[in-house]
């Protein structure tokens, strides 16, 4: 069965602030990231992208470009093995290797605007472009499928023609619908015809961008011998390694991939668009190194964002203030290619509340947009979104305080997901207690300037984070340090939050640690840094490893006593046997007539995680001669488990905030009729600034998790889900209207105060 | 005896219960056992002699990643759910 830990309390290096390992690299500019990467003979790779949403592909001619001088190879989908049709468990994520090959590269349509469909190898970057530009693509254009509604219309085109639907469990062919799921519990009708109020709404939401500054890339080389090795920003060297081998036709143990730094990822790092056209490209070109990098256009256009769709949301109360009943449809536009958030959505949308009937349908449902990807706790913004905006509803029809009302209501140990699933122990209670007693809560909302109005709102959210497989290994070096590599992307300052983790056991200072992300030939397996779970599942193999290096010092220490191993004790970083003590960092100098250097290595494949949960207060000003909005203060609760780092836990909490907060209040692709994004550039994708924004005041609640020896929990994705309901309420307080379609950007604003 | 919380698409096979009672040691067993008594079941539960990509099967409170060798306890709760994945 699954480990539980009583909770340690008293840390000497948990809970503190060190600066992290890789500051200074970073704040100097010597950190490589993956458009850094350079080779003997490296060349550029270049792609050709669809003009067309959906279409069929007639004809590629490439012979123009061949003939440009400088060209090494060219490459359509012809030149990709034929990928197996199967699932492979990539870290958390399941990818379908011939549909993500066909995303990578369209095989005979393309289903989105920026789709590739053909790429080049050139000496350098201008005569790769040009050599692109000089491939001749043919297509049949068809029906573009903008959303859910047209997807699912009787007489919509079908986007993959292949594609055999699953819903509810019964084979369904030519559908758009990849998938249609159900969970359910308790009686619904009953429930609902005894309720006094009973309140159904359709909230509406566009595909959102995790907005990482640094674009995709990969740099690949395709040696003589079969060997593979790619340079590639990621969030997961592991899934790269996995899904890259699968679509070139190559056993993962072919492909060494190298880490290299990354410069925001959210989720959207998850999954490869380049590396298999690197190693392709490389291959064809004689085994030189071959490198792509995006840019912006592509970034936006190609590759997933956080899926758009609509969720019907319905449900009952009573006089007395509890819940009876919630019903839900949840349908996501997955892109291309199935596969979206749905999922997590449907395990995430009910989680605050303790429901004695529920039944949550989950639709997955292809359009013609970018496949989508994950972003920061995927499903589980728009899930807040659309279940917070109707209990808001609720409490001002009913006259209920919104905040007791969520406490009256809220979920606990024992309480039942919405899938069924029980909770462990869980911290939602202790957030809606710390919120009532803040500083914020209790302070009126102030008065708005001329001109503008001032409202609030408060919204919880949840996210399950997740486990999975972790390595980390560890080395005594002679001076009393500590090398430490473990395999988890950086993408949060994880290395030392891992780091800290096993100092705390072995009682060295972390400023003592030398931690490394190496290659996937010098790790143990690791899996995606997502999910929340870095630190709590690599850090977990990096508690254990400690205390294997503990175990193996104890050996040496009675050897070099000359007693016996059971007779040596080791406490606070200090050995002690028959009244002698030495301590850790002494005894490192010492090991050589004992056997030489002391390492140790752990790895573990976890469970879940331990729940996050997050309640957000959101005040802002309306302008109502502009439908401008402005946040004017903003606090974060969050059960953080137990803060390794606090300043790093308060950083994940702000800045999911404020993409939460973006999300809400500007953020959307803006899709054109024949299926372009219009805002396909930083300019005219608005997200906030930090000028934007007031300081994000943040709340940390521990609750321990019982999974963790130090409690730890995730704490990275939550935060970017209740602001999407709590600025939307805070909206609609400052104008008297509600919001159910998001953004609640200033133009939603004006067409609701005045009519447009 | 496991208590088993129905996926809502294998209610069918059982008659349109949401739970039933089922003894097994482990949980590849217990899907053997559902699939004697209600035939059907096991084709949304595995693939390839393993559970499903993409579903995750709850044994108490958590996901097991012992897959059909994890062990039931008496009385234990089992959930078949979609995996998740993270951002």
């Amino acid at each position: 069965m699954v480990a539980t830990y009583e909770t340690k309390t008293d840390y000497k290096v948990v809970g503190k602030t060190p600066i992290r390992h890789d500051a200074l690299e970073k704040v100097t500019g010597r950190a490589v990231y993956g458009g850094d990467v350079k080779a003997p003979g490296l060349i550029w790779g270049d792609v050709v992208r669809s003009p067309h949403s959906h279409a069929r592909i007639k004809s590629i001619d490439t012979s123009d470009a061949l003939k440009l001088e400088g060209v090494f190879a060219v490459l359509t989908h012809d030149d990709f093995p034929i990928a197996e049709e199967r699932e492979l468990e990539s870290g958390e994520d399941v990818v379908n290797l011939k549909r993500d090959q066909a995303n990578v590269m369209a095989d005979d349509k393309v289903h989105y605007k920026g789709h590739v469909v053909a790429a080049v190898a050139a000496v350098d970057r201008n005569t790769a472009e040009e050599a692109a530009s000089r491939i001749k693509v043919e297509y049949d254009v068809l029906q573009n499928v903008s959303d859910v509604d047209s997807a699912m219309s009787d007489d919509a085109p079908i986007i993959l023609e292949n594609l055999v639907g699953d819903h509810l469990g019964e084979d369904v062919p030519n559908t758009n619908i990849a998938k249609i799921f159900r969970y359910e519990f308790g009686n619904l009708d009953d429930a609902f015809n005894n309720s006094d109020l009973v309140v159904e709404r359709t909230v509406t939401m566009s595909m959102i961008h995790q907005g990482y500054i640094e674009p995709h890339n990969a740099t690949a080389i395709w040696a003589e011998d079969g060997q593979i090795t790619v340079w590639s920003s990621t969030q997961g060297s592991f899934g790269v390694r996995s899904q890259t081998a699968g679509m070139v036709g190559v056993a993962e143990s072919k492909v060494k991939v190298n880490y290299v730094e990354i410069g925001g990822g959210f989720g959207g790092k998850t999954k490869v668009y380049l590396a298999p056209i690197a190693a392709l490209l490389s291959k064809k070109s004689g085994g030189r190194p071959v490198k792509l990098v995006m840019d912006r256009t592509s970034v936006f256009e190609a590759t997933g964002p956080a899926p758009g769709g609509k969720i019907r949301m319905k449900i009952g109360v009573n006089k007395d203030g509890k819940i009876t009943a919630a019903d839900t449809d949840i349908m996501f536009e997955s892109g291309g290619y199935p596969g979206s958030a749905v999922g997590a959505a449907a395990n995430c949308i009910f989680a605050c509340y303790d429901l004695p009937a529920s039944r949550i349908t989950g639709y997955d449902i292809l359009v013609n947009k970018p496949k989508s990807a994950a972003y920061r706790a995927p499903g589980s913004p728009q899930a807040s979104f659309a279940i917070e905006q109707v209990v808001d509803e609720i409490c001002e029809k009913m006259g209920f305080d919104k905040l007791q009302f969520r406490i009256d209501n809220a979920a606990h140990e024992g309480t039942r997901r919405g899938d069924g699933v029980r909770f462990m122990r869980i911290g939602l209670e202790e957030c809606l207690e710390a919120v009532k007693e803040s500083e914020h809560w209790k302070s009126p909302l102030g008065e708005a300037p001329p001109g503008k109005t001032r409202g609030r709102g408060l919204a919880s959210a949840y996210w399950m984070n997740g486990g999975g497989k972790s390595t980390c290994d560890l080395m005594l070096q002679d001076d009393g340090t500590v090398t430490m590599n473990e395999g988890s992307a950086d993408i949060g300052g994880t290395r030392t939050s891992i780091a800290m983790q096993a100092a705390e056991v072995l009682g060295i200072p972390v400023e003592d640690f030398h931690p490394s992300i190496p290659d996937t030939d010098s790790i143990g397996w690791t899996g995606t840094t997502g999910g929340s779970r870095t630190t709590y599942t690599t850090g977990l193999a990096a508690y254990n490893a400690a205390h294997k290096l503990v175990d193996e010092l104890k050996e040496r220490v009675a050897n070099l006593w000359e007693t016996e191993v059971a007779k040596v004790s080791f406490q606070d970083g200090v050995f002690t046997s028959n009244g002698e003590t030495i301590g850790i960092q002494e005894l490192a100098g010492k090991l050589d007539p004992t056997g030489g250097p002391a390492t140790s290595t752990a790895s573990v494949n976890l469970a879940d995680a331990g729940n996050a949960y997050g309640v957000h207060i959101c005040d802002l000003e309306v302008d109502l001669a502009t439908g401008k909005t402005d946040v004017v203060r903003y606090t974060a609760v969050q059960d953080v488990g137990k803060a390794v780092h606090p300043q790093y836990a308060e950083g994940q909490v702000q800045g999911g905030a404020v993409q939460g907060i973006g999300w809400a209040l500007n953020e959307e692709y803006f899709i054109t009729d024949d299926g372009s994004m219009a805002n396909k550039s930083f300019l005219d994708y608005r997200m906030p600034t930090s000028l934007d924004m007031p300081m994000i005041e943040t709340i940390m609640v521990e609750v321990p998790n019982p999974l963790h020896p130090y409690g730890v929990r995730g704490v990275g994705e939550v935060p970017i889900s209740p602001p999407l309901s709590a600025a939307a309420q805070a909206v609609g307080q400052a104008t008297g209207k509600r919001y159910f379609d998001l953004p609640v950007k200033p133009g939603r604003i004006l067409e609701a105060t005045n009519g447009g | 005896m496991a208590h088993v919380f129905l996926p809502y698409v294998l209610r069918k096979y059982a008659g349109g219960v949401e739970t039933v009672d089922m003894p097994a040691d482990t949980l590849g067993e217990l899907i053997e056992k559902l699939e004697d008594n209600y035939p059907g079941m096991k084709r949304h539960l595995i693939v390839d002699d393993a559970l499903k990509p993409g579903l995750a099967a709850i044994v108490g409170h958590t996901a097991t990643r012992r897959g059909l060798l994890q062990k039931l306890t008496p009385d234990v709760e089992v959930h078949f759910i979609k995996a998740i994945s993270g951002g």
